[in-house]
């Protein structure tokens, strides 16, 4: 087995693996309070509002709001890291396929792993801070993945017989 | 043009795989055959999901936000409890049902990923055998077990927060999670062998044309997949979410200030901004899914005993219905329900191209136990 197909595969088993524990981890100890929080602050503030108390009303929605943005994030990077392992690992059974010399292929090979890597990794930090870090992680590694994707592609045509 | 016997003959110059990598009733057709069968039944469970199910529940949804808004009109804290309750409860009918949707095709690929290992991984063939069975099984029972929670709650459960259908799901991802450990454990024995020789790269062999568009249209289809989910998060994520939570506020609030019109306006606006995160979700997520299937079934060309000119029918069917359907999902936004008519026409091709390939796998079964049987 070449190093591309190696870091695709291994690469893909790790992070599906990790992807697995933190899905476990979060299902156990935060998804489900996560949706708790969200469903009773957006009844808290139509129930406050049906009260007329608009004040508490405002803040249980930008609660319920705030709850729905930390948890699509948090799902999502779990989500996306699953995915991308599975891609990774298909990707490494098929890449003996890709017509180029291995060392191009092992440079659209990284460029995957660091890009699922990175990618998820952006969004769920995003959930700890709303500056630019986070943003510019989750746009690199997913460039990284589209760029790499496309080199892909390229040699999955390259290689077909007539 | 060449008859259908050469184009079988020619076929073979490339690579047909043997009784040896494809032995009957053995883990890896299992988990072929299985995996194709999951994939078929969760994709035609989305399609009657989609046609009966959805549409109709979100319209519900909608209903008790209205009731909701206007409970808070009237100053009635019982009656926005009372909607609150029925969303949930739509919301759990809509949930598990898009869960059992995910996890069978998931599943689905799994096991042809599964298949795919299956010469790497160290374990008697029978414990093979059994591991996919067992996969299998837990592959049927726990998507089973999901769709059936809305329906029976509680009822008869030992349990106070977990009913007989969600025990019987767990119990269905058990089954999977051992078979993975089972699988796991076989290719730990691969690395640490010195003995066993390296596996033969079979599926690197073959370089036709069908298996060839199946491996480039599935990575252009990821792409694609890729390319409209970053597009989505760039310019418009953080504008849907916070409009999401201006147009809750003003539901809320323009209720209570005595405003119906702006809480009904807010409503509609809702009601059109859900429709649309749905539908990009769903852009994205089965672009990219149809994509590591055609990949997939790239790879399982040499397995598919049909001459060049069906092989190529139907990869040509299976990425045409899986660009079809993701595309004219996003169209639904513009054209309603002609454009989701499209879709389902679509998802019809592919699951069409799927019977076609299967049908290929099941003759490959049939020639190589009749050559068996002749050569005994």
């Amino acid at each position: 087995m070449n190093a591309s197909k190696r870091l695709l595969i291994i690469g893909g088993l790790a992070l599906g693996i990790w992807a697995m524990g933190f899905g476990l981890y979060y299902a156990v100890f935060i998804e489900h309070q996560t949706l708790d929080q969200i469903g009773s602050s957006l009844t808290s503030g139509f129930t406050f509002a049906a009260q007329r108390h608009l004040p508490e009303a405002h803040a249980a929605l930008a609660a319920s709001a705030q709850g729905t943005y930390v948890y699509v994030r948090q799902v999502d990077a779990h989500g996306h890291w699953i995915g991308l392992a599975m891609l990774l690992i298909v990707l490494g059974a098929a890449f003996d396929r890709v017509g180029f010399g291995e060392r191009l292929r092992f440079i659209l090979a990284l460029g995957l792993f660091v890009g699922a890597v990175t990618f998820p990794l952006g969004v769920l930090l995003e959930t700890l801070s709303r500056g630019f870090g986070p943003k510019f992680l989750a746009i690199a590694g997913s460039a990284l993945i589209i760029l790499s994707l496309a080199g892909v592609a390229a040699g999955f045509a390259r290689a077909s017989d007539p | 043009m060449p008859s259908r016997a050469q184009a079988v003959k020619g076929s073979a110059a490339n690579f047909i795989p043997d009784r040896a990598s494809f032995p009957p009733l053995g883990a890896r057709r299992t988990f072929v055959i299985g995996g194709i069968l999951l994939i078929l039944a969760g994709m035609i469970f989305g399609d009657i999901f989609a046609v009966f199910v959805l549409n109709q529940n979100g319209a519900r949804i909608s209903e008790s936000f209205s009731a909701a808004t206007q409970a808070v009109a009237a100053g009635n804290v019982t009656g926005v409890s009372r909607a609150f309750q029925n969303i949930g409860e739509r919301l759990e009918n809509r949930g598990t049902k898009v869960d059992a949707h995910v996890h069978m095709i998931g599943f689905g690929y799994l096991a042809l990923m599964l298949a795919l290992l299956q010469p790497v991984v160290v374990l008697s063939e029978i414990a093979k055998k059994r591991l996919a069975w067992l996969f299998l099984a837990g592959s049927v029972l726990l998507p089973v077990g999901v769709f059936l929670i809305h329906y029976v709650g509680l009822a008869d459960s030992p349990f106070a927060a977990i009913g007989w259908a969600s025990i019987f799901a767990d119990l269905g991802g058990l089954f999977v999670f051992v078979a993975g450990i089972g699988e796991f454990a076989g290719l730990w024995r691969y690395g640490r062998s010195r003995t066993h020789p390296a596996a033969a790269d079979e599926f690197s062999r073959d370089k036709r044309w069908s298996s060839c568009a199946l491996l480039t249209g599935g990575a252009l289809l990821v792409l694609i997949g890729f390319l409209h989910g970053a597009y989505y998060a760039g310019f418009h994520l953080y504008a849907s979410e916070a409009k999401d939570q201006a147009l809750v506020s003003a539901m809320a609030i323009g209720a209570a200030s005595n405003q119906p019109v702006i809480a009904a306006q807010a409503l509609h606006d809702y009601d059109h901004l859900q429709v649309a995160q749905a539908v990009n979700i769903a852009v994205h997520s089965h672009i990219i899914e149809f994509g590591i299937l055609a990949i997939l079934l790239g790879l399982f060309q040499p397995y598919v005993f049909l001459s060049e000119r069906w092989k190529r029918i139907w990869a040509v069917l299976l990425l045409l219905g899986s660009f079809i359907l993701p595309f004219f999902v996003f169209m639904e936004l513009r054209w309603g329900l002609l454009a989701g008519g499209i879709a389902d026409v679509g998802g019809l091709l592919v699951v069409i191209a799927l019977f076609g390939m299967l049908t290929g796998i099941l003759r490959n079964i049939g020639r190589l136990d009749a050559a068996d049987e002749v050569a005994r």
